[in-house]
């Protein structure tokens, strides 16, 4: 219903502009297409983040703070696989994804678009130097986005609240942890098992061996305050 | 909706192509908990300059402000690119919870505020606020800032490498946090680590009194 109702509006719209060449009292009724191009820059000092997988939705969340995560968000969160969040498509109206995670330092450029108005971007990505860091942006809204505007957000950093944050060389999958441990290979990422305090909550922060947590296999380096990201969203058609 | 938006767009259109002079009363306050801010730099610019970009490397003016607090190199920048700009309004250092004011007279076309102060005592950490769209109606306005690492010199709290501990405050014998630089462009800074320990530790400063989490300073802007 209020999708019909934009779509009308928005072809009106076009209409009044053109009105003085078109003697035409026949309203078309066509779909409105958008296109968002996303730049997203990884603002922290040695977290790589991993790949962006931006949605377009109308209705649903991917996480409220205080709430427990769902399975999709713990499995992105502990290991930076955003399959499970995008297979639900019970809201996901359009999606686009990155072909690689953004290191530190770097920025990326997603474009997205849907055949129809949305209200809603949202995205969620792993802290890889972490047990279960993200940040993203939830439910960010569209609808008063006009053409050729851009907006920028700055995303925080989120504990899933799914894997206490030890940050030891065998529970810590990223690049970080890696060197640190025993053998040279990655921690584990994904384990079903909840052993936090199972909500979503801001995170704490990185602790780290060198500011006394023994057990770290991450070092200063890996440490961040927020924001840890910039978020430009263009409305491109 | 489609249509409100249209008229928005022509109207700001409008009022962009007139704008004229306006006055800003510009207030920062030092919103941290023992770290000081060396003579700032504030200017009012068109929407081509920049006095720092994040993910990009810093320009030489920037690290000589992030390191040595000399704004000399990122006023001649704001200069030069026809700024309207104010240098040292607090004349000295900013301590935490003070606050400084200046009225920044922005020319016509320059629409863009920019604000740096080095932190100290940090090794590369400074305040900054990168192209703040200035608004054009009248009004109060807050913008909060966040302390940015220049990415131009390794984070290794040694009373060596930092210029000045205002508080007379320095450590000493501190083996090093770090000597690697993580991340060679301008980022969020990852804070200080600090340590418990004066005389020794992995760093020479204060693990409880020169720590912040972001935002690290209160800019109130008053458009007239």
């Amino acid at each position: 219903m209020s999708k019909f109702a934009k779509v009308t509006i928005a072809t009106l719209g076009g209409l009044a502009l053109a009105a003085c060449n078109d003697d035409s009292d026949t309203v078309t009724i066509i779909e409105t297409p958008v296109e968002y191009e996303v730049v997203l820059k990884n603002l922290t000092n040695g977290q790589p983040i991993s790949p962006p997988s931006l949605l377009l939705h109308n209705t649903g969340a991917l996480f409220t703070v205080g709430e427990s995560a769902s399975e999709a968000l713990e499995l992105l969160a502990e290991s930076g696989d955003a399959s499970e969040i995008l297979s639900d498509t019970s809201f996901i109206l359009s999606s686009a994804s990155a072909s690689g995670g953004i290191t530190y330092g770097t920025s990326t450029s997603i474009t997205v678009s849907y055949t129809d108005n949305v209200k809603y971007l949202s995205f969620v990505s792993m802290l890889g130097n972490s047990n279960d860091a993200f940040t993203g942006l939830n439910q960010v809204d569209l609808t008063d986005l006009a053409l050729n505007d851009s907006v920028t957000y700055q995303t925080v950093a989120y504990d899933a609240g799914t894997e206490a944050n030890t940050e030891t060389a065998d529970t810590v999958p990223g690049p970080a942890s890696n060197a640190a441990s025993s053998d040279g290979t990655a921690g584990e990422a994904f384990n079903a098992e909840r052993d936090d305090i199972d909500i979503v909550t801001m995170h704490p922060g990185i602790v780290s061996s060198d500011d006394g947590l023994t057990t770290s296999a991450l070092t200063y380096q890996q440490k961040f305050d927020n924001p840890v990201m910039s978020v430009t969203i263009t409305r491109t058609r | 909706m489609t249509n409100k938006h249209f008229i928005t767009a022509g109207l700001l259109g409008l009022f962009s192509a007139t704008t004229q002079a306006q006055d800003l009363t510009v207030t920062v306050t030092n919103l941290t908990h023992n770290i000081y801010f060396t003579p700032i730099v504030a200017g009012a610019h068109d929407s081509a300059t920049e006095i720092f970009e994040t993910t990009t490397a810093a320009t030489a003016e920037l690290e000589e402000l992030a390191e040595g607090g000399d704004i000399s190199g990122v006023s001649s920048i704001l200069g030069n690119a026809g700024a309207d700009v104010i240098e040292n309004p607090a004349d000295g250092l900013l301590a935490s919870g003070e606050s400084t004011s200046f009225v920044l007279s922005n020319s016509s076309g320059n629409d863009y505020l920019s604000v740096a102060a080095m932190m100290l005592p940090t090794n590369d950490a400074f305040i900054g606020l990168d192209s703040w769209e200035i608004p054009s109606e009248a009004g109060t306005y807050t913008v909060f800032l966040n302390a940015y690492d220049a990415g131009t010199e390794a984070n290794d709290e040694l009373a060596a490498s930092i210029p000045a501990f205002p508080g007379g405050d320095a450590g000493s014998g501190g083996s090093g946090v770090t000597t690697e630089i993580s991340n060679a462009t301008v980022h969020i800074h990852p804070g200080v680590v600090g340590d418990d320990d004066a005389e020794g530790g992995i760093s020479d400063l204060d693990n409880s009194s020169h720590r912040w989490l972001n935002p690290v300073a209160k800019l109130t802007v008053v458009v007239e």
